[in-house]
């Protein structure tokens, strides 16, 4: 009996001093958000940036052998804490769930999300968020066999399509072939795995998701070479990062960091040469790097915020073939310069 | 009611070879053979595909270069001594109390061996993943330190039997100097709790949501059952409203909810709020176990105690509770193996507990596709960690001796009446 007693006496105070434990450790990072101070000014005074990830996304964000985030969404948290502390790993990632994300940035309990999210309209208003610049243009596309010789979307007439079933991508899918007037199988699928597993065995002969998610599945399929990811997108998926409404100084830290990213590229600035671009005499480069200009103290960021991200983290292209280019051999498309004729385009740092 | 002598006959001897018993059991009529050849072939299907897939085509690297990630997520490297430490503790206060219990018994009897032998496979396969020399040694070690203890713990058991009854709140203490080393909180450096991950998590939400839930669920048992109509009718709502709700849920509440729903400046870790959401859940099915229980319990135990001039408080605490108590360990513990499943699903609400770390994994592109591998060794995990309960929860019943008593014979039964 002593024997029970004790062990429940043992329970009851475990009880209490987890809780108590639990109650005075928890300091989670709170966000700013609220009266008149500004996220950018928690995040400083905190010293570290809590970014919310999807954390489970080959090529935009995961965790790699090493026990460090990875992909082109962690980079840009690694950017914006390099922009701020001079250290890309001041960063505190937080994983989060689909439905979880926007509650988590409106209730303060991340600075900055960067998890693959859509920016729409809806979100943008409704949802009280701020989108920032795109860092990528995804979109819906088609994955087909070489050997089938399909080369756009027009070749896809009369062929059954396999397709995952309540998702926008079904919609688009039909939209897009009623517009053109061609006609198509929808082979519908519940789950995604089963989705390429059906495909591979040629039950279809193309499959439909986000570009994106064609690549990274394509190089999991048997013998990737045999495949191939259409040019052709059917629909928009600008994925970028997005924080609260509301709050400008933070907005437009993360926007002009991001910018910076791609102005650096276009003005051909690399980790590698950043030493030499650093003594140009280029009034442009100067100015982006804070060398002559305070562009940067002028929205309370460290006037060389560039240089550091340049210097950690790399220029747009630089962070988009480590993530997405060389491990998923994805041509950059849309991705492109604006010179090259993509959409990534700096409005001038002047 | 015939008062002849009982017609006992001797017990029939065993069949001991295996041909007998195989005709016996196997192919005793038609369709028992034919039921044996279908499973035996359909499992031989099965378990051939497995093998040459887990032995052919797998590709095991990915557990190994893992490994670390898996176990303990992104805790920081050169703070893994103090896992290693806590595990210590752990490991010691382990084998102190096998020692202990086992006190008037051989240690190494049959059943000890077998799951020493267990023990060991397991630090076999675990060391053929790791490469690391010095996590060997420390696994080796550890096993040395378990068995060592459990010997310190028989001679120290022998000098003090009553040594057993204070083994929970030498646990308690344990489990707090470990989470105390694990957080930091002795040795500077702390870690949040936010940040934990892997197994560490896993094993992390399931203590601490096991120990909470169990006195909670005890409490509202007896709320249930009290004569005080607020406390009965607050614990029968709250039991059946819990009841109704899938855990999910809940999770999702707690996740979701609860930081719109607090004000501003009352900020809870994520971890905390999860943790919170298993423990509420699980007390509402650990009640409705205990209930059952306190059902089994005769009245008469109640009636007797009243007449020795017990209190309500000493009735319950010492003849109604410890006979209740052991009458549903096997549900308790049932009830904790599938909360400890249950964690799986804080990988829904994003947390990277061990599925999720898997997930996670399976998202580096170095690894895409090995979803076969990783998910069959977190199965594996799962397996090895629920088997343990449950081979725990019949040695403790062993213990108290709780193990259904052997029937009489219905005929001697009666004659005795």
């Amino acid at each position: 009996m002593r024997k029970w007693l004790s062990l429940l006496l043992a329970t009851l105070l475990t009880a209490t001093i987890a809780v108590a434990c639990a109650s005075s450790n928890d300091t989670t990072a709170g966000g700013g958000g609220g009266s008149g101070t500004s996220t950018l000014d928690t995040v400083l005074s905190r010293g570290s940036l809590i970014c919310g990830v999807n954390g489970q996304l080959p090529g935009f964000s995961f965790v790699d052998s090493k026990g460090e985030y990875s992909g082109l969404d962690a980079d840009y948290c690694r950017a914006i804490a390099a922009a701020l502390f001079d250290d890309p790993s001041k960063v505190e990632y937080r994983n989060l769930s689909a439905q979880e994300r926007f509650t988590a940035l409106a209730a303060g309990e991340i600075d900055v999300l960067i998890r693959n999210t859509t920016w729409t309209i809806n979100r943008d208003t409704a949802l009280g968020l701020e989108f920032e610049p795109t860092t990528f243009y995804d979109g819906q596309g088609m994955l087909v066999t070489k050997a089938s010789g399909v080369k756009d979307v027009k070749g896809l007439s009369g062929k059954s399509i396999c397709v995952q079933s309540g998702t926008t991508t079904e919609q688009n899918l039909t939209d897009r072939f009623r517009k053109l007037n061609i006609p198509f199988t929808p082979v519908v699928f519940d789950d995604e795995d089963a989705l390429y597993a059906a495909f591979t065995q040629g039950r279809c002969q193309a499959a439909t998701s986000d570009r994106s998610q064609l690549t990274a599945r394509r190089k999991s399929l048997p013998s990737p070479d045999n495949y191939v990811v259409l040019d052709e997108v059917i629909s928009k998926e600008p994925l970028g990062p997005a924080v609260r409404n509301n709050d400008s100084k933070w907005a437009d830290a993360v926007k002009w960091i991001i910018y910076g990213t791609f102005q650096a590229e276009e003005s051909d600035i690399t980790q590698a040469n950043l030493s030499q671009s650093e003594s140009s005499t280029d009034p442009e480069v100067k100015r982006l790097l804070g060398k002559e200009g305070t562009l940067g103290t002028d929205m309370g960021l460290p006037n060389d915020f560039v240089a550091r991200v340049i210097k950690h983290v790399g220029n747009y292209g630089e962070i988009y073939d480590r993530n997405i280019g060389k491990p998923f051999q994805l041509e950059r498309g849309l991705n492109k310069l604006w010179t090259e004729g993509g959409l990534i385009y700096s409005p001038p740092f002047r | 009611m015939t008062t002849t002598t009982p017609q006992f006959s001797a017990p029939p001897t065993r069949q001991t070879s295996i041909s007998a018993w195989a005709k016996k059991n196997l192919f005793g009529d038609w369709f028992n053979t034919l039921l044996t050849i279908v499973s035996v072939l359909v499992l031989g299907w099965v378990l051939t595909t497995l093998l040459s897939w887990a032995f052919t085509s797998a590709r095991w690297d990915v557990i190994p270069s893992n490994f670390k990630l898996l176990m303990v997520g992104r805790y920081p490297v050169n703070l893994l001594w103090r896992i290693w430490l806590s595990l210590a503790v752990i490991m010691g206060l382990g084998g102190f109390s096998w020692g202990v219990l086992s006190r008037d018994t051989r240690l190494l009897d049959r059943r000890g061996l077998i799951m020493l032998g267990i023990l060991s496979a397991t630090l076999v396969l675990v060391l053929a993943l790791l490469t690391d020399p010095v996590s060997i040694a420390i696994s080796l070690g550890l096993i040395i330190l378990l068995v060592g203890m459990a010997f310190v713990g028989q001679q120290i058991g022998r000098v003090q039997p009553q040594l057993g009854t204070w083994l929970p709140l030498l646990w308690l203490f344990g489990f707090i100097v470990s989470y105390a080393l694990v957080r930091g909180l002795i040795f500077g450096a702390p870690v949040r709790l936010d940040d934990f991950s892997g197994l560490l998590l896993t094993l992390f939400a399931a203590v601490v949501s096991i120990v909470l839930s169990f006195p909670l669920g005890v409490l509202l048992a007896l709320g249930r059952r009290s004569e005080l109509p607020i406390i009965r009718w607050l614990s029968v709502i709250y039991i059946e409203v819990i009841r109704g709700l899938p855990l999910i849920t809940i999770l999702f509440a707690s996740q979701l909810l609860v930081p719109l729903a607090l004000p501003g400046y009352i900020r809870t870790g994520r971890v905390v709020r999860a943790l919170v959401g298993l423990t509420l859940f699980s007390a509402a099915y650990l009640a409705e176990n205990v209930r059952g229980g306190l059902q089994a319990v005769p009245r008469g135990q109640t009636e007797a105690a009243k007449a020795l001039g017990m209190n309500p408080v000493l009735t319950t605490s010492l003849i109604v509770l410890p006979q209740a108590l052991k009458a549903v360990i096997p549900t308790i513990v049932g009830q904790f193996i599938s909360l400890f499943k249950d964690t799986s699903l804080l990988t829904i609400v994003g947390f990277a507990e061990l599925l999720g770390m898997g997930q996670t994994v399976l998202a580096n592109p170095e690894y895409l596709g090995r979803n076969g591998e990783v998910l069959l060794f977190i199965g594996l995990i799962y397996f090895l960690c629920c088997s343990a309960m449950s081979w725990a929860s019949r040695r403790l019943e062993k213990q108290l001796g709780t193990a259904r008593p052997t029937v009489l014979p219905p005929d001697v039964a009666g004659e005795a009446a």
